[in-house]
């Protein structure tokens, strides 16, 4: 029954991004494209999606817990780091390039174009390549912490 | 490749999108983030939280039947690059989206709607960013 309820949510995220052009590469990429054959439709998406959480938020922070679980779980880090910054410059150079970000990826799969699996193929390798860089980073400083034994 | 322009639908969407974002909060008390959610759900901490990723996922690859069966069509996924580019575009989204820990999705719209300040500054450079590699391969390579 939870799980149901997950999924019609997932559903119902899947039919909003089909219906708002968030899956068209070239929707996505004339978006950007100020300079040329401009398309703002994708102003009404974030203004849509930005107006009915903002406010569906403030409603649910009221609650002390969710429905299914017994806490909130959201991230509680204020901090602009180069790590946060570098990151989404990266993300915009992918999606300049390609016109498919994660979240309109996604639900595309499910109209197995072959192109959408390219790309989310490509995806999940860049995500396995990140946490192997962040990996090998982490284990590099903690050597170098090491104090050293004689 | 010119777009026809479709504030109704693309407010609509959105509409559905923030609908969605906040019943994962309610019931789940989770942020409707697609890179988190495809994240964990590759590397998984439990079964439990496995499946409610599961569960979503699956919602959302259903998500272009739903509209075919309400509009009797697929809906449009006009790709305008070769495959080379949309596998190195693949790769980067990849790697920045991890990095960032977030994309349009968890700080576009949950972060910003929570008036994150990291959300702030993540979008504000990936919509630059993006802006700004759109300029460079139309107008400045391909003009």
């Amino acid at each position: 029954m939870r799980l149901f309820a997950t999924y019609l949510v997932g559903l119902v995220f899947g039919v909003g991004i089909s219906l708002s052009g968030m899956s068209n590469p070239a929707k996505v990429v004339n978006f950007f494209d100020v300079a040329g054959t401009w398309d703002p439709s994708l102003a009404f998406v974030m203004g849509g999606a930005l107006i009915v959480t903002g406010i569906g938020y403030r409603l649910v922070f009221r609650r002390s817990a969710p429905v299914f679980e017994t806490s909130f779980q959201v991230p509680s880090s204020r901090t602009i780091d180069p790590r946060l910054i570098g990151g989404s410059a990266v993300f915009g150079v992918g999606w300049g390039i390609a016109g498919f970000c994660p979240g309109g990826a996604l639900p595309a799969l499910g109209t197995g174009q072959v192109e959408v699996l390219i790309f989310f193929v490509a995806m999940i390798a860049g995500i396995f390549l990140a946490k192997a860089m962040m990996k090998f980073n982490v284990n590099r400083l903690e050597n170098r912490a090491e104090p050293k034994t004689a | 490749m010119i777009t026809e322009f479709t504030p109704w639908a693309s407010l609509f969407g959105g509409v559905l999108i923030g609908l969605a974002s906040v019943s994962l909060m309610v019931l789940r008390g989770r942020i409707l983030g697609a890179t988190g959610i495809l994240a964990g759900f590759m590397t998984p901490t439990s079964s439990s939280d496995w499946a409610w990723r599961a569960a979503i996922l699956a919602g959302m690859v259903s998500g272009p039947l739903a509209f075919y069966a309400l509009t009797g069509g697929f809906p449009a996924i006009d790709v305008p690059v070769s495959n080379t580019m949309l596998i190195i575009g693949g790769v980067i989204v990849g790697l920045g989206v991890t990095f960032a820990s977030g994309c349009t999705s968890g700080h576009g719209v949950c972060g910003m709607a929570r008036l994150s300040p990291r959300s702030f500054a993540a979008t504000l450079t990936f919509m630059a960013s993006t802006g700004l590699t759109v300029f460079i391969i139309r107008h400045v390579i391909g003009g």
